[in-house]
């Protein structure tokens, strides 16, 4: 028990995904703009992370391992990943009309979001097993939304200061990036 | 100026993949930390991105349009196995110092987007060029932040100590903040040297840090979004 809590302690807020392994930067910098959007894709990202993180740790240990053929295994996840966001966008469309119009648009963007793959490859690379994954994609996903939605928060305040020209747009929100990371920094000397 | 060097040119200079078009983000902050790691990255992605070009050019009329994505991903994942294990076996530092983000130049946004802008409609030599060109834009750009993190976080260059004796180095920057903060500068410092109404035109035909303004993103957006107005 104490483990799995170490797990979601250290993916949330020690290892946190865009402030510590830069992975999922682009969403992180491109959809940071206003609350609402930020939250959409939080969202969109806990549930796609955390499907295919189980759904691929299952395939490299049943089919890929058994197989020998582990090396396939960024061809394998990166065609599992697209083929699961699409499968998600229709099966919401059909299902639950209200979660399609909310996250409709964030989902195609998720294939290109390197922390899908980024934690797929991570767990496989630790040598997790179905729960462990599913957890630490867990884990991964809420970070990347922590992040996400805090920065969406400070960028919407900072719309309303005045900053020097050559620093509007993205070069302030690299910066805000490096003073949050700092923050996060914090955590690392934390040990359980 | 012909063709080719205008693609040259393009790639290095006018659409520099990094500090113009802000794509790739995530190697660029993440491996950064030495000069020789940037060098290491650029040139891993320049190679695929070559290739890539060269292979969906190649196959541009054979590839259906309904299905181009998954076939560019599939193509360059398969490349980019070929990188991983190349790597692992002829460039051993280079492959444990970039790790992980060996794999990940699959979703790296800067080759699809180029297989989706350019490689997808140009003739096989041009795309090879624009590969050369975008590979080059991207290499230097990560070799500089590279460059600029090492000197003044380990106070050396391509790990020869350049820095005077005196010089205490500023540990921060190889770390992760300091990646957002060099890359701030840099990209600000461009914006000044950049006149305000050139700026203005670049920002309108190109996206502006936003991966949603990579071509590829737009257009599956605008295209999902014309089949949802044709429906209802």
């Amino acid at each position: 028990m104490t483990n799995l809590l170490l797990v979601l302690f250290t993916t949330i807020l020690v290892n946190n995904v865009v402030l510590s392994q830069f992975l999922g930067l682009c969403p992180f910098l491109g959809v940071s703009r206003y609350l609402k959007t930020a939250n959409g894709m939080g969202i969109a990202v806990i549930f796609v992370i955390t499907v295919s993180s189980a759904l691929s740790s299952l395939i490299y240990t049943y089919v890929l391992e058994t197989l020998g053929l582990t090396y396939l295994s960024t061809i394998v996840f990166i065609l599992i990943i697209a083929a699961l966001v699409q499968f998600i966008e229709m099966f919401l469309k059909k299902f639950s009309r209200p979660l399609y119009e909310a996250l409709g648009v964030y989902l195609p963007l998720i294939t290109t979001n390197c922390a899908v793959l980024g934690v797929a490859l991570t767990n496989v690379q630790n040598g997790y097993g179905l729960l462990m994954s599913t957890l630490s994609g867990f884990g991964t996903a809420c970070g990347f939304a922590l992040a996400i939605i805090i920065m969406a928060a400070i960028r919407e305040s900072l719309d309303l200061t005045k900053v020097p020209e050559s620093f509007r747009g993205m070069p302030l929100t690299l910066l805000v990036s490096g003073l949050m990371a700092m923050a996060f920094f914090g955590f690392s000397g934390i040990n359980l | 100026m012909n063709k080719v060097s205008e693609r040259l040119y393009n790639g290095i200079i006018k659409e520099n993949p990094t500090f113009v078009l802000l794509l790739g983000m995530c190697p660029t902050l993440a491996v950064t930390t030495s000069a020789i790691n940037g060098l290491g990255m650029g040139l891993s992605a320049a190679a695929v991105l070559i290739m890539s070009n060269f292979i969906i050019s190649l196959l541009r009329k054979v590839i259906p349009s309904g299905v181009r994505v998954p076939a560019y991903i599939v193509i360059v994942a398969s490349l980019v196995t070929v990188l991983e294990l190349l790597l692992q076996a002829y460039v051993r530092s280079i492959y444990s110092a970039l790790g992980i983000y060996i794999p990940l130049i699959v979703v790296n946004c800067i080759i699809l987007g180029r297989a989706e802008a350019y490689a997808g409609k140009n003739p096989v030599l041009l795309s090879v060029f624009d590969g050369i060109g975008m590979g080059l834009g991207f290499t230097m750009a990560l070799t500089v932040i590279g460059c600029i993190r090492e000197l003044l976080g380990n106070g050396s260059v391509f790990g020869i100590n350049v820095m005077p004796s005196w010089y205490e180095p500023i540990a921060m920057i190889v770390l992760a903040p300091g990646a957002f903060f060099v890359l701030a500068m840099l990209v600000a410092l461009r914006n000044r040297l950049v006149s305000r109404k050139k700026r203005e035109k670049i920002s309108a035909d190109s996206c502006v840090g936003q991966c949603i303004g990579c071509n590829l993103c737009s257009k599956n957006l605008e295209k999902s979004e014309k089949k949802e107005d044709e429906k209802a």
